[in-house]
């Protein structure tokens, strides 16, 4: 049995209280009127042009919605236009000052919903990896699992909080999704946009909220059967569990496979509502897989540090570093899938997702690319190197930096445009959910021997050799 | 006393195979060969031959089809004759550059594969119409034979081989 030891267990209450205590900071500090913004803004111009161009933007911005056609397609043109007028006008300032108000004002939303997206995706997908294995039979992962279900115990947790989220975003406390506003779908609204009012099928609040609420519901329903007959399976005679829990995995891999293509439309996709991507399901699922085998492995090698899991041997490491490296290129291949034809094709109103991060988040956008790809490619292609506990560590947090990265760069141009930082609630909510993440994951772990000793195939992965 | 006089030791399974290299390894008998069936997983580090470099050749093949590929698209669709590529006649390579990525990776892969199976075939001195090495056809079938060198110790060996489950042991005067 592990135990929690209580050092850890303060570090984690720790981390959460000076998360939350970083996460209030920032929605105190934002700004609630346009007097303040335009303080800020003053402040930014006094560094650079930067206040200027930014203007234009979202004046070409504007423009476009006012329009009934594509914005996206607009956005260009019209930026041209205000360019070549080189004037704003008092009215365009004004709706100016409002724009960047909201997005000040998303920014901790914004700030924290990164984090709470993040470790709540990457823990479900470490249960999917779980039912995967159950399902495919196999034999090499058994002792893996406990850590497995150790970390899909922190799903109650982000879950409880993410319907909370979602209940406030749908009634309008806070505005990362523009689609939510008022008077997008009634054409005699000023705030009237076609290219929404087209996707009102899917996209409107009541379908939106109670959808969020089946996916997070369903998946912990899952994650509870799962748990209860994995440890009656533990002191079982026979292997009637042992089946449940087959049955239960082929179910739950089902219903994951499209809960997690929509959730992804719904929470991340529909933060950029004119545009669409086809593969997007699969490109945040790579994110997610890749992420979910660094946590895995992560945990196993602080466990093993700590003298436990004495079976885990370093051919179990090696085989969890080779998923991080197949992920990482699998990731990579989607990336650029994505990336390419819409390079290729040319689109504004597809090229217009690409255009924005390359205006407003290069570094970042551009330096995933070494962290996801290039360096755990040459980093983890060596078979000896998957076995040293050192490597797969350094490994894996650069892997979960570049993921976070990516989660990031998906999710603030949307909500926060080019008012995005890294500061206090950026960190704090990184903070806060590792400081909870821990908590719950070694609770969970504390509960159960570490060994699944019912499994019929333990003996076979006790031995695994590769 | 002929030093080139050698014992094959056959058996029928991998798993007593692995077991008599071990019995062997163990009574400090060098091993000369195993001829296998199928590669046996483990064999290799049970036997202590050195880990392959086959691995580090594929990376280089890889490289070099990865340059190749960089000078290819160059020559091809940016030199030679100078193409207009998804509507944005840049001309200039790197700016076009995600439309050659697939070609980079189907050459790394093409150059990397071939390469690595034509450097294994000369690194085994394998190549057409090359006379069987092996000594007994039946290991390209069930059989698994292991080859001992005798040093005015045949009795010796041949007591031990008995115990580890041959189906049959032969000197035999090689040549």
């Amino acid at each position: 049995m592990y135990q929690f030891s209580s050092k850890l267990k303060i570090s984690a209450i720790a981390l959460m209280v000076i998360g939350l205590i970083g996460i209030i900071i920032g929605f105190v500090s934002a700004p609630s009127t346009e007097a303040e913004v335009a303080e800020i803004l003053a402040h930014q111009e006094s560094h650079g042009a930067h206040g200027n161009t930014h203007a234009t933007k979202e004046i070409a911005h504007h423009d476009a919605h006012a329009e009934e056609a594509s914005h996206d397609a607009h956005h260009e043109v019209a930026k041209h236009d205000a360019h070549e007028a080189g004037a704003h006008t008092e009215g365009h300032s004004d709706h100016h000052l409002a724009h960047v108000l909201h997005q000040l004002q998303n920014r901790p939303w914004a700030a924290f919903y990164v984090a709470l997206f993040f470790f709540t995706f990457v823990t479900v997908v470490v249960f999917a990896f779980l039912n995967i294995q159950r399902v495919a039979q196999a034999g090499w992962s058994i002792v893996l699992f406990r850590v497995m279900e150790g970390i899909s115990g922190f799903l109650p947790y982000v879950s409880a909080i993410f319907i909370v989220f979602l209940v406030i975003t749908a009634f309008h406390g806070n505005h990362l999704f523009v689609w939510m506003a008022d008077g997008t779908v009634d054409p005699t609204s000023a705030n009237y946009d076609e290219l929404i009012a087209n996707k009102s099928a899917w996209l409107n609040t009541p379908r939106w909220l109670i959808s969020g609420i089946i996916y997070l519901v369903g998946w912990n329903v899952f994650r509870y059967l799962n748990r209860k007959y994995s440890l009656l399976q533990d002191n079982a005679g026979d292997l009637v569990n042992y089946y449940k829990n087959y049955k239960i995995g082929v179910a739950f891999l089902a219903f994951f496979i499209f809960t997690e293509s929509m959730s992804v439309w719904d929470w991340i996709m529909g933060l950029d509502p004119h545009w669409f991507s086809t593969l997007f399901g699969w490109y945040v699922l790579a994110t997610g897989l890749v992420s979910a085998l660094t946590v895995i492995a992560m945990v196993t090698v602080y466990l093993k540090s700590k003298g436990y899991l004495e079976v885990v041997n370093n051919s179990h490491l090696h085989d969890l570093a080779k998923f991080m490296f197949g992920f990482s290129i699998f990731w990579s291949y989607l990336w650029f899938a994505q990336f390419m034809l819409i390079w290729y094709a040319d689109m504004p109103e597809e090229t217009v997702y690409f255009v924005q991060r390359f205006d407003d988040y290069k570094l970042l956008f551009l330096g995933m690319i070494p962290l996801n790809f290039i360096l755990p490619v040459l980093l983890l292609v060596n078979s000896d190197f998957k076995r040293i506990p050192q490597i797969v560590l350094g490994v894996g947090t650069i892997i979960l930096v570049g993921h976070y990265i990516d989660v990031f760069v998906m999710i603030m141009p949307g909500t926060v445009g080019d008012q995005w930082g890294f500061g206090i609630t950026e960190i704090a909510s990184i903070l806060f959910f590792l400081g909870l993440f821990i908590y719950a994951v070694f609770t969970t772990l504390s509960k159960a021997p570490l060994i699944a000793k019912g499994n019929p195939f333990l003996h076979e992965s006790e031995h695994f050799h590769y | 006393m002929s030093t080139n006089k050698v014992i094959h030791a056959l058996y029928n399974d991998d798993d007593v195979l692995m077991d008599a290299v071990k019995t062997v390894k163990e009574a400090n008998h060098h091993i000369e060969e195993v001829f296998t069936p199928f590669p046996v997983h483990g064999l290799d580090k049970l036997l202590g031959l050195p880990h392959t470099r086959l691995a580090i050749c594929a990376f280089i093949y890889g490289l070099l089809g990865l340059s190749f590929a960089i000078w290819m698209t160059n020559y091809m669709m940016i030199e030679n004759w100078p193409q207009d590529i998804g509507g944005k006649p840049s001309f200039s390579w790197i700016v076009n550059m995600p439309a050659f990525v697939p070609i980079m990776f189907e050459l790394t892969v093409f150059f990397a594969a071939h390469l690595m199976v034509i450097t294994f075939y000369m690194r085994s001195r394998l190549w057409p119409f090359k006379e069987a090495e092996n000594p007994d056809p039946r290991t390209t079938d069930d059989i698994f034979l292991m080859e001992i060198p005798v040093h005015n110790n045949e009795e010796e060996l041949t007591a031990l081989l008995n115990t580890t489950n041959a189906v049959e042991i032969k000197v035999i005067e090689k040549h």
